[in-house]
């Protein structure tokens, strides 16, 4: 039993490539050019899932991204994906996809009993039942994902690639049917850099399911010569399977291309799976179609039920008739075409139409063809039974539509087609900020005006051209306008081929169909939105209870917030609500699109930056030694720093202590390359020092260095560092390693924004310079042992710097120290730090030497009591607050932040300052960030007096120290606080100096 | 996203800029000479207007050079974009596009 809804003839599939699928592990066979939805309907499989709520059994109801029923689990394993609709998977041999949400089988549904208890599950259900207690909410979840819920996550890493890719142009189209088509040819023509994207596998849209004839000759040979066309024109780029899914601000749109996923996984030869284009356009012409509008009646979600149009495409694309019986249920007279092609292929057809009178030109070409037409009925339920109807049971309608009179009749059926007319594909444009129009006669929204960012045009079915005349005619002028406002002259729009139109009768706007009892009563269920299983009833809960706004509508009944974004559904849920509220639509409004217009993969948006080209690791020159000597490493800025460098065996607390010792004792040397370094010239370099840092410069004279704090204007310290002069109006301004980048820009706005006539150029030289840091009794002479330089203080003192070769190698040597002791900070080219590093750590042998990571220099540096910006300092701090007076000058005139300090609260006593803190038990580290309280109280809260800014177990003081700030903190030392704890418990501290190390 | 005419580099996109917060604040010469409320005003106080905002904006990942931008906030349409220093372009007569942002 293969294919035995497959037409003998006809459709855009390619007989001779037969594929093998697998679906709910059941072979099957389709053709090439197949989605799998329409191979699954070839085989005559209606049922593909359970729906979200209630678990019913639905069927394939359309035939493109408005899918909201037919989602499937595509493939297994690391190359799985949830939701996929099946009318948009194109099929490949061997594809292997399963239905979702339902368990053990599509077919029995433990979960199906939630239908038979829906009326416990109206709408807002989960707010309400699931709030009280609020502490078992974490326990509801668990049942809630299991028993509502899509598709299972991917658990493995994707093995697919996926590609980036940025584009600019003069015209993008988005769409390439009809109305697209022409509007690139005319765009095209006139010499533009257009772009054309169609979500499809294959240009031409609507004509792709349309047996029209344009200009003599079928529709598809007219879109192959057009396409022919734009693919000669040098500046233009076709994209097919590519849907624009995101339109943002200045015509800047993203675009998913599915690259190779047609093809599988397992033949997608070396391709990138999916290719996100970010465009540019100059102007973009939206040319996205319609998609048709249901009709809501009662079970109208049953497997068997689809939309006309939908009917058309697999009669006419794919050459499957998915029923024999086919009944069309309509309010217009476009679902009359399906009713006459389906006749034509053999089914035997009838049309239940919601209007008292029609009386169309397609309606009279139906009666002709023997079509039966019940006029002014309606479908008041539907009979299912193993995996589709059977029957439509019609009744006639009242004179006001809402209601049903005389007696049940039964259409036999296996296919229900319906219509509700058409919807303009409005997404892209009210996402792109345009205001959307309400067309009373049409009952629908239409683009209208556009934001003034956004330039651009709409054309075709989603401007309301619903004839295929209207939409060349449109199409070939929106191109040429574009073209023309993208500032090419003398376009003219391409001529439209001669098209029978046929005229189309009126329609009767009615949607939601009533049945023998009230909507919302007794069985058969009235859904407006079958993604997210939510009923008209619930909708008039939603209005009971208040929830009358669209946006709250939306949220209570999540109407439209599925993966579909209620493509089918959203009209039908606002007009439902303008009933209810007795307001026409437009003032009930809409709610605002947002992107993505169909789901985007993780894989797509990711692209390639993952690892290592997510975030770059920034490594020193000395990186390869530190990885082969065991170091581990610590993430500083984007920096890697090593941390600790551990001998076999050796944990990090001992690693510490031991490096602690070693750099006390002998030598220890550190890898500062990552320090931020800054070189500043020019003749008012002086006035910027004396401008960004508290202290006067005036003196400071070339080889000399000097200690500055930097401030904002808020008069509190941002970051500090070692400026050095190395030559009139030339300076070397070094920073925190993680403030060299906010430094650099901070001088660099200054200058340019508010002293732009200084003469001072400022260069990031961080990375031109590796750095080796010797600190230690034994730093003189170890470094002695490498140059032929007199390193004593009188030849070389401190806060000082020298230029000479160490180890042959050029260097400038700074003698200034972060630890306290004798160190000196060399400095050579980047080239050759490893070189240095690696001669050091050779000639350090006899010395001792311990090369010492960050971890170390920060209990070095806290035993003598220095800071660290940006960890001892939070931007609340000032330099008094630090004890740090004596670098504030208080002479030398204005200085950023300087200001601040004689506000009131910046100048007020008891602020919070930098204090020691020894614990009562000695070898007890204080966690960072504890907070210091008084009194101490069994629980919280505590009145907090401040906390520890770092703490460490220090081997040279014999004890753990910490540093803090502390209300007041100045005149607190001596005093014995508390400190709580986060596992509840307590300490006491005695408040001190923090040099801990004299 | 944002289009920027960058005054030296031309029109680039958003995400090579970093934005500074208003413009045309000119730090005072004498700040001694400022009573606490201006000193205050000038630390920290800035418009937040509904409409009209002059900006500073830096082309961090291009020329790193700062300048001003005259954009509504209501619409991000920008109406200008000028170098430090230039005088405030005038005000549009009429707005472009007066919707209100989306929710």
């Amino acid at each position: 039993m293969t294919q035995i809804h497959r037409l003998p003839r006809g459709g855009r599939i390619n007989r001779d490539t037969p594929l093998q699928f697998r679906y709910d592990n059941r072979e099957y066979q389709g053709y090439e050019g197949d989605t799998l939805a329409s191979a699954l309907l070839a085989n005559g499989v209606h049922l593909v899932g359970r729906s979200f709520k209630y678990h019913r059994p639905r069927g394939i109801y359309s035939a493109g991204s408005e899918e909201p029923n037919a989602l499937v689990q595509l493939e297994s394993g690391a190359h799985t994906e949830p939701n996929r609709r099946a009318t948009e998977v194109e099929l490949y041999d061997g594809l292997c996809a399963a239905s979702q949400n339902c368990w053990p089988s599509v077919k029995f549904d433990l979960g199906a009993v939630s239908s038979g208890v829906s009326r416990l599950l109206p709408a807002g259900f989960y707010y309400k039942t699931f709030m009280w207690p609020a502490s078992f909410w974490m326990t509801y979840e668990k049942f809630i994902r299991k028993a509502a819920g899509l598709g299972r996550s991917p658990e493995e890493i994707d093995p697919d690639h996926y590609d980036k890719l940025h584009a600019h142009c003069d015209v993008l189209v988005v769409g390439a049917g009809p109305a697209g088509l022409q509007a690139a040819l005319s765009a095209g023509r006139s010499g533009a850099r257009v772009i054309l994207a169609d979500e499809k596998p294959e240009f031409g849209g609507s004509l792709l399911s349309d047996p029209a004839v344009l200009g003599g000759r079928p529709a598809a040979e007219w879109v192959d010569a057009v396409v022919a066309e734009l693919g000669d024109l040098p500046e233009v780029t076709l994209l097919t399977r590519t849907t624009v899914t995101g339109y943002y601000d200045y015509n800047f749109l993203v675009a998913n291309e599915r690259v190779s996923e047609h093809l599988g996984p397992r033949n997608r030869g070396g391709q990138p799976k999916e290719r996100l284009w970010k465009i540019r356009a100059r102007q973009v012409v939206l040319a996205t179609g319609a998609i048709e509008r249901p009709l809501v009646f009662a079970d109208n979600d049953r497997p068997g039920i689809m939309l006309a149009g939908a009917l058309r495409t697999y009669i006419n694309r794919f050459a499957v008739l998915p029923g024999r019986r086919v009944g069309v249920l309509t309010n217009n007279d476009s679902a009359y075409l399906a009713a006459l092609e389906a006749a034509d292929a053999g089914a035997d057809v009838e049309v239940i139409d919601v209007r008292k009178d029609p009386d169309g030109a397609l309606v009279a070409k139906a009666r002709d063809a023997g079509i039966g037409i019940r006029q002014d009925s309606t479908v008041a339920g539907v009979r299912y039974r193993g995996g589709r109807i059977r029957a439509a049971a019609v009744m006639k309608l009242s004179d006001s539509g809402s209601d049903v009179r005389g007696r049940r009749d039964t259409v036999h059926c296996d296919l229900l087609a319906v219509s509700g007319g058409w919807n303009p594909t409005v997404h892209l444009f009210s996402q792109g900020k345009g205001k959307l129009r309400y067309l009373e006669d049409q009952h629908c929204f239409v683009p209208g005006a556009r934001s003034a960012n956004n330039p651009g045009h709409e054309a075709g079915a989603c401007k309301a051209a619903w004839t295929l005349p209207a939409c060349l005619a449109r199409g070939a002028e929106a191109g040429a306008a574009a073209a023309r406002d993208a500032g090419f002259g003398g376009v003219v729009a391409a001529d439209s081929p001669a098209v029978d139109e046929v005229p189309e009768g009126g329609m009767r706007p009615l949607w939601i169909l009533p049945t023998d009892h009230p909507v919302g009563r007794g069985p058969g269920k009235h859904f407006h939105e079958l993604h997210n299983d939510s009923t008209v009833a619930d909708i008039a809960l939603a209005a009971r209870e208040g929830f009358v706004s669209v946006e709250h509508l939306k949220r209570y009944t999540t109407t439209g917030m599925g993966t579909d974004q209620g493509k089918t559904s959203n009209l039908n849920a606002l007009s439902v609500m303008a009933d209810i509220r007795g307001l026409p639509v437009p003032e009930v409004g809409v709610t605002t699109f947002r992107p993505p217009f169909t789901p985007l993969t993780f894989g797509a948006i990711v692209g390639h930056d993952r690892r290592e080209l997510f975030l770059q690791k920034r490594k020193t020159p000395m990186h390869p030694w530190h990885e082969t000597n065991g170091a581990m490493f610590e993430d500083v800025g984007d920096w890697k720093r090593p941390y600790y460098f551990p001998l076999p065996g050796e944990s990090m607390h001992d690693a510490v202590q031991r490096e602690c010792r070693a750099a006390r004792t002998a030598v220890g040397m550190l890898d500062a390359s990552t320090l931020g370094k800054i070189d500043i010239r020019g003749k008012d370099a002086l006035r910027l020092l004396n401008m960004v840092y508290t202290n006067a410069w005036d003196t400071l004279r070339p080889g000399r260095c000097r200690y500055g704090l930097m401030l904002n204007e808020h008069g509190m310290v941002f970051d500090d560092g070692v400026t050095t002069c190395l030559g009139e109006h030339h300076y070397h301004m070094t920073t925190t390693t993680g403030g060299a980048a906010r430094v650099m820009n901070w001088l660099e706005e200054w200058l340019q924004t508010e002293w732009p006539s200084w003469e001072v150029y400022c260069t990031s030289v961080t990375e031109q310079w590796a750095v080796a840091t010797l600190t230690g009794p034994g730093a003189r002479d170890l470094l002695s042992s490498l140059c032929d330089r007199p390193l004593d203080d009188d030849a070389f003192p401190f806060m000082s710097m020298q230029a000479f070769p160490v180890a042959g190698i050029p260097a400038r040597v700074f003698r200034i120290s972060f630890t306290g002791d004798i160190a000196f900070e060399i400095n050579v080219r980047a080239r050759h730090g490893l070189a240095l590093w690696e001669t050091l750590i050779d000639a350090g042998k006899k010395h001792a030497l311990c090369p010492y990571g960050t971890e170390t220099m920060h209990v070095l540096r806290a035993e003598k009591g220095f800071i660290i910006a940006g960890q001892d300092t939070d931007g609340t701090v000032t330099p008094m607050d630090l004890g740090m007076d004596w670098i504030v000058s208080k002479k030398k005139g204005d200085f950023l932040g300087r200001r601040s300090h004689a506000r009131t609260d910046t100048a007020r006593e008891g602020r919070k300052q930098l204090v020691g803190l020894l614990t009562e038990d000695p070898v007890f580290v204080l966690p960072e960030g504890t907070h210091v309280v008084e009194p101490l109280r069994d629980s919280p809260p505590m009145n907090m007096l401040g906390h520890v800014t770092s703490s460490y177990m220090s081997p040279n003081v014999g004890r753990s120290i910490a540093m803090a700030l502390i209300k007041d903190g100045f005149n607190r030392k001596g005093e014995t606080l508390s400190v709580s704890l986060m596992d509840g418990g307590s300490h006491r501290v005695t408040v001190t100096d923090p040099v801990f190390l004299s | 996203m944002l289009l920027i005419d960058c005054p030296w580099c031309g029109p680039r996109d958003q995400t090579e800029f970093h934005p500074h917060g208003e413009a045309h604040i000119v730090r005072p010469g004498d700040p001694d000479s400022l009573s606490q409320e201006e000193w205050g005003d000038y630390v920290f106080f800035r418009t937040n207007p509904k409409g009209i905002h002059y900006e500073r904006w830096v082309h961090a990942h291009g020329c790193r050079r700062w300048f001003n931008v005259m954009r509504d906030t209501v619409t991000d349409h920008i109406h200008a974009t000028y170098k430090p220093g230039e005088p405030k372009p005038a005000l549009p007569s009429t707005r472009p596009d007066d919707e209100k942002p989306g929710s």
